[in-house]
This record gives C-alpha cells, sequence and structure tokens, in this order.
C-alpha cells in the first residue's frame, strides 16, 4: 500500500468514529482531496481483496471501519460488544417523517402519525438521532428539527440521498381499482 | 397482525397505551384494518371502518386514548357527511372522505419508510465500529490540570456570581414608649384625670397598647401619675400626681 493509504488507515483505526474526507486532508497538508479520495479506494481495495474481518464503510458523511456481519453474533456472544438497541416503531415512523421533512416543525409530525410525537422526539434528541437546527415561521415560532450525522451513522447510510425516493414506494395498499 | 416488532420497552411516553396494543397511533389502527379487509384505501368504504374502528378501540381498552377518540369522531363525521343527500351534478361537492384517505396514503407511506429504516438499522447492528458503546456515554473529563493561582480566581468569579439572598427581613416593630409618654404627659398636662381608653383610643395595636401600658408603668414609677384601677377587669383610670392647679 501507498505511504498515504497506511496514513489513512492509522487515522482511521485510531479514531471511534467515522472521518469525513475533509478531516482526513488534515492529516498531510501535501495531500489533496484527489489523493485522499484515491487513498481510501485503495485501502478499501486491500481489505476487501486480501481477506479480512473488517472492512472499510463509507458511513455518516465520512469513512469507518466496520466488522464484517458474519463475525456479529460470535462478537457478542463473547459480550466485545452488543448490537444497539432496537429503535420503537414510534420512534421510526417519527425519524422517517422528520428525515423527509426536515427541517420540519413537532405539528407536522403529529399531525402525519396522528399522534402527539413530543415524547419520541424528546427521546430521539437524547439519543443525538435528531437535533433543533432552526426556528420556523408562524404562530410562536415553532422549533425546526432535522436529523444528525448519528441518525445516518446508526442506519448505515453515506448520506440522506441514500434514503429510498418516495416515488419508489408503493402509495396505495393495493393498485387502485381501473376505472369502470 | 401486521409484522411489527414488539417494542423494547415502554420509553416513549407519548402512545405509551398504543404501543403495547402494537399500534402507534389511530392511523396504524386504521390501516391494519383496511389491509385485513383487503379494502380499496381509494374508495373507503367509510360506514363499515368506522364501525370497525368503534369496535376495536373499545375492544382494546383504547377509549381513554385522545387520539383514537379524535379519529372516532373524524369517521362518524364523515359516515354522516357520505349519508347526506347531494344534487345530481352538483360541482362544489367534495368527497368527503378524500382528507382521509390523503392522510392514511401518506402514512402508509410513512410506514414503509418505517420498514426500510428498520431493515437499514439492523443491518447496520450486525456491524461493530471500533470503540462501540452500547449507548452513547459521556466521555470522562480529562484529568484537571490547574494552578492554586486560577483555582482562587474560578472560585472568587463563581463567588462573585452568587446573588445575594433574597430573605424576608423580619423587623420588630419596636415599641414607641416615649410616643407614648408624651401622649400621656400632654392629656394629663389638660385634665388631672383621664381613662386608659383616652390614651390608647379605639383600635390600638398590640403595640400600641404595650408601649402605652409600659410608659404608664414608667410614670406611675417616677412618681409622675397614680394608677387605679377599681376591680379586675375595671376601667383603668390615671391621675396626675401630684395634684397641681389646672392652668
Amino acid at each position: 500500500m501507498s505511504p498515504l493509504a497506511q496514513l489513512l488507515e492509522a487515522a482511521l483505526f485510531a479514531a471511534s468514529r467515522p472521518l469525513a474526507v475533509e478531516e482526513l486532508m488534515t492529516l498531510d497538508p501535501q495531500a489533496g482531496e484527489v489523493a485522499v479520495r484515491a487513498g481510501l479506494d485503495e485501502l478499501r481495495a486491500a481489505y476487501a481483496t486480501a481477506g479480512h474481518g473488517v472492512e472499510l464503510v463509507e458511513i455518516a458523511l465520512g469513512w469507518q471501519f466496520l466488522t464484517r456481519p458474519e463475525h456479529a453474533a460470535a462478537i457478542e456472544g463473547a459480550q466485545f460488544a452488543l448490537r444497539p438497541r432496537r429503535l420503537s416503531p414510534a420512534a421510526l415512523e417519527t425519524l422517517a417523517i422528520i428525515a423527509y421533512r426536515q427541517p420540519v416543525g413537532r405539528v407536522e409530525v403529529d399531525e402525519i402519525r396522528g399522534v402527539d410525537a413530543g415524547a419520541v422526539i424528546d427521546k430521539l434528541i437524547e439519543r443525538g438521532l435528531v437535533e433543533v437546527v432552526s426556528r420556523g415561521e408562524g404562530l410562536g415560532r415553532p422549533l425546526l428539527y432535522a436529523t444528525t450525522p448519528q441518525f445516518l451513522e446508526i442506519l448505515g447510510l453515506k448520506d440522506l440521498d441514500e434514503l429510498p425516493r418516495l416515488e419508489e414506494l408503493s402509495v396505495a395498499l393495493r393498485p387502485p381499482a381501473a376505472p369502470a | 397482525m401486521t409484522t411489527l416488532p414488539p417494542p423494547p420497552s415502554a420509553v416513549d411516553q407519548a402512545g405509551f397505551v398504543v404501543e403495547l396494543e402494537q399500534f402507534s397511533g389511530p392511523l396504524d389502527l386504521l390501516l391494519h384494518l383496511i389491509r385485513e379487509d383487503e379494502l380499496d384505501i381509494t374508495d373507503l368504504p367509510i360506514a363499515k371502518i368506522a364501525d370497525q374502528f368503534l369496535g376495536v378501540i373499545g375492544d382494546l381498552g383504547l377509549s381513554q386514548a385522545a387520539d383514537y377518540l379524535e379519529m372516532a369522531a373524524r369517521l362518524l363525521r364523515i359516515k354522516a357527511q357520505t349519508l347526506l343527500p347531494r344534487r345530481p351534478g352538483d360541482d362544489e361537492w367534495e368527497d368527503p372522505r378524500a382528507e382521509l384517505v390523503r392522510r392514511l396514503l401518506e402514512y402508509q407511506q410513512v410506514r414503509e419508510l418505517v420498514d426500510w429504516l428498520a431493515d437499514a438499522a439492523a443491518s447496520r447492528a450486525e456491524r461493530f465500529a471500533r470503540g462501540f458503546m452500547p449507548e452513547a456515554r459521556p466521555v470522562p473529563p480529562a484529568p484537571l490540570v490547574i494552578e492554586l493561582n486560577e483555582l482562587l480566581a474560578a472560585a472568587e468569579r463563581v463567588i462573585a456570581l452568587i446573588p445575594e439572598p433574597v430573605l424576608h427581613r423580619v423587623v420588630p416593630r419596636p415599641l414607641d414608649v416615649e410616643g407614648a409618654t408624651e401622649r400621656i404627659q400632654a392629656l394629663l398636662g389638660e385634665r388631672e384625670e383621664c381613662s386608659w381608653l383616652d390614651v390608647v383610643g379605639e383600635g390600638a395595636s398590640v403595640v400600641d397598647v404595650l408601649s402605652v401600658f409600659i410608659a404608664l408603668l414608667e410614670l406611675a414609677k417616677r412618681g409622675a401619675l397614680k394608677l387605679r384601677q377599681d376591680g379586675p377587669f375595671a376601667p383603668i383610670v390615671i391621675r396626675r400626681e401630684p395634684p397641681r392647679a389646672a392652668a
């Protein structure tokens, strides 16, 4: 591997969070973005081809080493790490709405879910998945919420563009009956 | 029943009742009923679905949940509206179900996204990162390195910020013995004899009564006056001493 790829490997190993390309560029002032991206590709390919238990993954607007899925059960069995707690359906509904409508106020979330979402939103903020980004116009200047990089991380997404597009969803329960 | 995973715990206060019943809200319940009967969501048999909805919230004991009651009321109103006769060819007429159908479709979209998100989270959960922690724990603060002077300065700054405690000051109202003495002497300057009520007046406060009483005792001790009371609770008579001719 090239010296830059080795440097990137060391940095990504040392960090316990995804590192963005912009952050990685500070490792070596000589290396520009193109070189860093090439180094990351080289590193990813090296891990992918040589047969490793970890792989380099693009996640949450950055890069991170993750263990391969086939080892999860054994690692958890030995209690070296635990799978994260699953999110409740209410939390996922709220996350879905905020992810697609952000920045969005609580009233809109309530309206779409048909229930009061206040407590769920507070819980999501506590878990660092949602944050207040601004205040909206209108009565009381409501707080507007958006998802955080942590949200992308727990879903294993590179960025919000990886969420399915609404057009791809099957909207109706079953295809509307053909007009008679 | 849908294949919703059971909630891990009732952490969410909102929809608490609802979570226990495996529905995350009235829209979820409605969608479930529609799916179960394979109804066409865009041509909803509102009377049927309203009756079913009311039946289910009765059976599940969800009648406490305001969100469900609101939906029940909405369904009944739509049902009533669809029963109203309408003139043929009335262009103004709008399907009373339209708003509900729109919301149901929107909510259905959300449910689809929820499935997608749950799948994504489940596959992500199969991969551990370095330093993975099951719950985000606060990072312990770095060891504190500080000079004594800095510490003292900081302490002073903190102390300066402590507001003056707001205390209710209990000010003992001083007895006005001097004032009472003057009043008694003035009265006795005019006449030889006066009564207790002449001195204290009507509606005197406890402090006034005490002041006058102490003043009287003091004057009596000095021999400036004599006090007489003919019996228990009888009026107190105050007499100037030694008697001198009225001016």
